[in-house]
């Protein structure tokens, strides 16, 4: 390879470059069963990756510009879409903001009953990652078993919010609707038998020994590095940095609450693994403790004017989501329609470390370093 | 919750059956009879005996014993059969779709799901015939830049080596195997190192990265845990002297050599789960790595018919694992032995008082016997079994025997994350080959202890 064509700067796959005869270039995606949807340029020396480029955005939807046309109230439910399993999560501090625009309070009970629902939503995203870290690591039953339990979770929020994946149920003002009367039992059962069965995945899944051997001392982040390439979430906490918005920012009623958060030193791909499944367990103890806690009447929902109308002035809240810091930045100009509106999503944030975990390792590590970053393709193209 | 799947319902089950069955008769009275009839119409019928083969004629030659029995056991007796039926290919192929129905009904209790569920009558169990038809029916794509003659034969070839290992399987006593070799061992070898080189051919000839990628695993795959293989059942052929399968399956009448040989029975499971390319060790077509390594660019009946190899390949290898460690056909026996008088010349049987009223004689016992004069197979004091007997209860006892190690070649599927190419040459390099040479030195020792051989159990 001599001929080179320096022209203009072409997109990533497209550039002619000179390589040693040894590397091997792989397009990991994005019609590939290891990567979402996106392409990871992968670049093998043997059995050893020399460098990986991560090339996102072919499910880029534009719902930032979409919501600039779009009123406070009708905004919801599109701007659910970049993580629908996570959809409660994602949705929380775009409300948070709106709140904060149009200056309204929330009734004790709804910010209850939304703790509520974001802790359940959180438990069902990460159920459906670890379905697919399962089967990254050719782990047919780990597949199976968190796809299967997440029914039980799925069921519940069914029945506060009439959908079973895009809720649309968080809204400026509070809740969409009450919970249904028989909430608080039928909720704490599912959620006992629901923690009851996410502790058996430590027996098949997180203390087998072939799944040690391979995900621990791969794919290290250290702390440094960790706070440096601006990762959040799991992976922050994965290597040691004690960071949850739900203790440090608290919003809502989380300042009431007993929220522990789970520390993990190593920074290898089994930490960041474990991070979730034990996040998922302390989700069970704030949703009892939220059950124990919520006001048993009482409004949900503080009526807002229809078409209501953002102040002056700009606003930046938020939340801790399942995969880690889910931001909303709003500038609004006194309109019934946000002037700017713009999502800072964990995702993408996260996938910036996964060049420099990748450089070095196995190909046989890409798929337990990658999914382990806790990241979905379609929240960070947004 | 989800949906659940209905339980089978014996009522449904046979109104099914019963509809169908209507149907049927209508369209064989119909149709079926007046075709036949035509066709019998301009048939020229032959004269055989002085006698016009009329169709009546060959209905009671169909249906009466002792015009058949010749007949059946030739075609039992023939080289065709062995191949085809009984030892060779349709047996070995009948246990492979019941492994994958085994297989996938298994991993779905596993899992808590319920699996193959709606095609057939009975859970599922036409599932299997579902998909090789569809495998059948799709187009077949051959990548544009491929090896054609090459990346065509590698299909082709896999099967033929497959069903190679399964004619080298003794079944039964009395010779049921399709090629009985002296060096069967040393043929067993043989085939297998053909895998690797058909696994490289047709990843290569591909011409694809990732089938690429995934041949280079194979490779290295199979020929690192090839050497661990052979040196695992070198114990055995250091106990019993020979080569010949037949033999080493006869020589455990007594007790099988697992019980002196547990670590090589470990070793060669170990490898025999890596040959086989089944998870944990199914790095060569490991999905969210390499898409579907070597098989990537198969479609259709080509990936069918790998299937089918790997299938054959897996019913093979548990059966040299029952035929070496477990004992192969050796067993008890499941019918009582007979006395030789109860064929030759009938058993009177007395009244209360002595006088013989009856004779129980059953002469045909041993029709089907290759001999019928030598139908002695076993003698056990004034009581004998024949070789029918002994075809039936060695069969039924390897069967048994090599279902119970696929189930357990099949279990690891549903535990176990699959490892890295790195960790599984360095079990097999440092750990399976020094443990193989720790179970060859204990056969040594054995033999020289005088523990086993001449003076010792044997």
């Amino acid at each position: 390879m001599t001929e080179v064509i320096p022209t203009k700067q072409m997109p990533p796959g497209l550039q002619v470059e000179n390589v040693d005869d040894r590397i091997m270039t792989l397009n990991v995606g994005p019609q590939h069963p290891g990567s979402g949807h996106m392409r990871i340029i992968v670049k093998i020396d043997g059995d050893y990756i020399v460098s990986a480029d991560p090339d996102p955005g072919y499910v880029h939807r534009g719902e930032e510009k979409m919501a600039e046309s779009r009123n406070y109230i009708t905004n919801i439910p599109h701007l659910e879409r970049p993580v629908i399993h996570d959809s409660c999560n994602i949705l929380y501090p775009y409300v948070l903001g709106v709140e904060e625009l149009v200056g309204i309070e929330v009734p004790e009970r709804a910010k209850y009953v939304r703790v509520i629902a974001a802790e359940l939503n959180r438990c069902i995203y990460i159920q459906y990652w670890l379905a697919i870290y399962g089967i990254f690591l050719g782990h047919s039953t780990m597949f199976m078993w968190p796809a299967g339990d997440r029914e039980l979770l799925i069921d519940l929020m069914e029945k506060i919010t009439g959908a079973r994946v895009t809720h649309a149920y968080f809204i400026p003002g509070g809740v969409r609707n009450d919970v249904p009367s028989n909430f608080e039992d039928v909720c704490l059962r599912q959620v006992n038998y629901f923690e009851k069965r996410i502790k058996e995945y430590a027996d098949i899944f997180y203390d087998n020994p072939i799944l040690k051997a391979r995900t621990e001392d791969t794919g290290v982040l250290s702390r440094e590095d960790a706070i440096r390439l601006g990762t959040t979430g799991s992976v922050l906490r994965a290597s040691g940095v004690d960071y949850d918005l739900r203790i440090k920012e608290p919003y809502d009623v989380y300042d009431e609450l007993d929220v522990h958060t789970n520390v993990l030193k190593a920074g290898d791909s089994y930490a960041r693994s474990k991070v979730p499944w034990l996040d998922m367990l302390e989700s069970c103890n704030i949703i009892r403790q939220a059950l124990e806690k919520m006001p048993k009447s009482g409004s949900v929902r503080t009526k807002l004017k229809p078409n209501p109308k953002g102040g002056e002035g700009e606003v930046y809240r938020r939340v801790e989501s399942g995969r880690g810091s889910a931001g909303c930045h709003i500038i609004s100009k006194s309109k019934p329609e946000p002037y700017r509106l713009k999502l800072s999503v964990s995702s993408f944030r996260n996938l910036i470390a996964l060049p420099y975990l990748l450089k070095g390792e196995k190909l046989g590590n890409m798929p337990a370093v990658y999914w382990s970053l806790n990241y979905w393709p379609v929240e960070a193209d947004r | 919750m989800s949906v659940i799947a209905p339980k089978f319902r014996l009522g449904y089950f046979l109104k099914g059956i019963f509809d169908n069955a209507f149907w049927i008769l209508t369209i064989v009275t119909l149709a079926g009879i007046p075709a036949i009839q035509i066709v019998l119409f301009y048939l020229e019928l032959p004269v055989i005996d002085g006698e016009l083969l009329t169709a009546f004629l060959a209905f009671t030659w169909l249906f009466n014993p002792t015009m058949q029995v010749p007949l059946i056991k030739a075609l039992i007796y023939s080289d065709l059969f062995r191949i085809a039926a009984f030892p060779g290919f349709g047996f070995a192929a009948l246990i492979a779709a019941g492994t994958i129905f085994v297989e996938r009904k298994m991993l779905a209790k596993l899992q808590l799901r319920v699996g193959p569920f709606y095609c057939g009558k009975i859970e599922g169990i036409l599932q299997l015939a579902g998909d090789g038809l569809k495998l059948i029916s799709k187009e077949i794509i051959i990548p544009a830049k491929a090896d054609k003659p090459l990346f065509w034969a590698a299909p082709v070839l896999f099967v033929g080596t497959a069903a190679a290992f399964v004619a080298l399987i003794p079944v039964a006593p009395g010779g049921w195997v399709v090629a009985d070799l002296d060096v069967g061992l040393l043929a067993v070898f043989a085939v297998i190192g053909f895998f690797p080189i058909i696994t490289i051919l047709s990843a290569w000839s591909a011409n694809s990265k990732f089938p690429f990628i995934g041949g280079i695993r194979a490779l290295h795959q199979m020929v690192s845990f090839e050497i661990p293989l052979i040196l695992s059942l070198l114990g055995v052929v250091i106990l019993t002297g020979t080569l010949n399968l037949s033999e080493i399956v006869e020589s455990q009448s007594s007790f099988p050599w697992i019980i002196f040989m547990p670590i090589g029975a470990i070793v060669f499971f170990t490898t025999m789960l890596a040959e086989l390319e089944r998870i944990p060790f199914d790095l060569p077509e490991a999905e969210s790595e390499i898409v579907a390594g070597w098989l990537t660019e198969f479609s259709g009946m080509m990936y069918g018919l790998v299937q089918l190899g790997s299938y054959l390949k897996l019913y093979a290898f548990a059966a040299l694992f029952v035929i070496i460690f477990l004992g192969g056909w050796t067993g008890p026996v499941f019918w009582p032995p007979l006395d030789t008088e109860l064929i030759t010349e009938g058993i009177p049987i007395p009244n209360y008082a002595g006088d013989p009223i009856l004779t129980v004689a059953a002469p045909g016992l041993p029709l089907l016997d290759k001999d019928p004069n030598e139908w002695v197979m076993q003698e056990q004091g004034g009581l004998v079994y024949t070789s029918g007997q002994l075809l039936v209860s060695g069969v039924i006892w390897f069967v048994l025997k090599t279902v119970g190690v696929i189930f357990f070649i099949l279990l690891p599927r549903g535990v176990f994350p699959r490892i890295r190419l790195d960790m599984l040459l360095h079990i097999g390099w440092y750990k399976l080959i020094g443990l193989s040479f720790v179970n060859i030195f204990i056969a040594l020792g054995l033999v020289y202890a005088g523990v086993i051989g001449p003076g010792g159990i044997l």
